[in-house]
């Protein structure tokens, strides 16, 4: 089953989160579903109502990043990886 | 008897004023004189605007997160906590007419087919509550372009489809293809988001009956309701834009900042970015009164006192193409005439390399208190109609909003 890691700061908002949280799926967009039905609300932090991946939260998918930010729809293998991480802002 | 003369506005006194900044909201409170800031909440989060519903004390916090999107965040006991609210999401099928950044590429691009978008919510960039007349009413204006509204006090908000639908914006986008033409323009506060759509930052709700609103959209005007939002009408007329090729056209006005007279609600005004405008006949006709001899034209936010229609405020900029502090001095100007005369006021305030911008939501008055806050962290008050200053702070983050509570 693949493994979502993330960045801490998604801890503050989700403080049962858990980091390399197994979480079913086979593309992208069922992981974050999954994971939106065990944290309600957590679809609206890391994208939009449409499902874009919000422009500074960054998914990598083992050490690449997605190529689909619009529907997420990038495969997951069950010994996947998922990094959830925030873009580099700067100020 | 009128319903206008059954309305009696009761100004309140606030010891209490709330910042929404870059780095997190912050109450500064006002005990034995002094003003005193508390440790600042959601930490490292901008927030684009806060403010407390007077119905029944909820503070309100619009998170402006760069990373995780805006929401929404409320407090129950006075600032203590915060929780989130409720998203405000745009429905499927809320579409607009895409409108390109103007620059070359987009001047290339001219005469090519209208593309539509589907609206995603980008900034919740004002709060606007109704009366008591209508508990749990809320307004949210935002970018792209749309109201929402809660009934619920929060727990669900839903767009007005009437006001996105509006003619001026092309039509009903949820049912097909653009049936008008589009007179809203994009405001420049969107293009940090990437796009450049309209914005809607002032929510004015009268309050002898919280059914007739006006909003004020950049870059288009200012609209009213009188059915609680069902119908909208363009409330223009006087205004003069100076930027375009004719500046009494219908739509195409930037409004910076619309507000109201609470004690005497037919009385608006407006800073504009063609300048000051006043309306004594509740925007059916709007005149310009600027005075540039003392500075009194250009500048984003603008205050109305609360039993005086008469007065007002607003804290100057040099121009459109500066956007600096005249002569390197900062200074509020106020009216106490309606609009005829302005006088300036720079005591405590200071008056050399000064570079500090005020946001078009960052000054507010109350009473005889008048606050202001810019985006290089300086926050001043004045406890006598704006005519001394005292500094409260010196290092804040970049200030969104200053509300008194």
């Amino acid at each position: 089953m693949p493994r979502v890691s993330f960045t801490r700061h998604l801890q503050t908002f989700f403080p049962t989160l858990k980091m390399g949280e197994e979480v079913p799926g086979a593309t992208v967009r069922e992981v974050i579903a999954e994971l939106e039905k065990r944290f309600p609300g957590f679809a609206l932090y890391v994208g939009d109502e449409t499902g874009r991946l919000r422009r500074h939260v960054n998914f990598f998918v083992g050490e690449e990043p997605i190529c689909d930010r619009e529907s997420l729809s990038d495969a997951v293998s069950p010994s996947d990886e998922l990094f959830i991480l925030q873009a580099l802002s700067g100020g | 008897m009128e319903k206008r003369f059954r309305f009696i506005y009761l100004s309140p006194m606030s010891d209490q004023i709330l910042l929404a900044t870059k780095k997190g909201t912050l109450i500064i409170d006002r005990k034995n004189g002094r003003w005193t800031l508390r440790p600042i909440a959601q930490p490292g989060m901008a927030v684009s605007y806060a403010a407390r519903d007077p119905r029944d004390g909820t503070l309100w916090a619009c998170m402006d997160n760069a990373h995780w999107g805006p929401a929404l965040m409320r407090s129950n006991d006075g600032g203590a906590t915060w929780k989130d609210a409720s998203r405000v999401v745009y429905p499927k099928g809320a579409r607009y007419i895409e409108q390109l950044i103007p620059d070359p590429k987009a001047m290339e691009e001219a005469g090519k087919p209208i593309a539509y978008k589907q609206a995603a919510l980008m900034k919740i960039w004002a709060l606007g509550f109704a009366g008591k007349d209508q508990p749990g009413v809320i307004h949210a204006g935002t970018l792209p372009g749309g109201l929402f509204t809660t009934r619920d006090g929060g727990e669900s908000w839903e767009l007005n489809r009437p006001l996105w639908n509006h003619e001026s914006r092309g039509g009903d986008l949820f049912a097909g293809g653009a049936t008008s033409k589009n007179q809203w323009g994009g405001t420049p506060a969107a293009m940090a988001y990437g796009e450049f759509v309209p914005g809607i930052h002032s929510v004015v709700v009268d309050p002898r009956d919280s059914n007739h609103f006006y909003v004020a959209i950049s870059c288009a005007g200012v609209l009213e309701t009188r059915d609680g939002g069902k119908s909208w009408a363009g409330a223009n007329r006087g205004m003069l834009n100076d930027y375009l090729p004719n500046p009494e056209a219908e739509w195409g006005h930037d409004p910076h900042l619309v507000a109201l007279c609470p004690s005497q609600p037919d009385r608006l005004w407006q800073q504009n970015h063609s300048g000051i405008f006043t309306s004594e006949d509740g925007a059916r006709n709007w005149k310009r009164v600027s005075q540039k001899d003392v500075g009194a034209h250009f500048g984003f936010p603008i205050a109305a006192a609360d039993k005086d229609a008469r007065i007002a405020w607003v804290v100057p900029l040099q121009s459109d193409q500066a956007r600096m502090t005249l002569g390197g001095g900062l200074f509020v100007a106020r009216t106490s005439d309606g609009g005829a005369t302005w006088q300036s006021f720079r005591e405590g305030l200071p008056q050399e390399h000064c570079y500090d911008v005020i946001y078009r939501h960052a000054l507010d008055a109350c009473g005889d208190r008048v606050c202001f806050g810019s985006t290089t962290g300086n926050l001043y008050i004045s406890e006598d109609r704006g005519e001394t200053w005292l500094c409260i702070g010196n290092n804040l983050p970049p200030i969104h909003s200053v509300r008194f509570a």
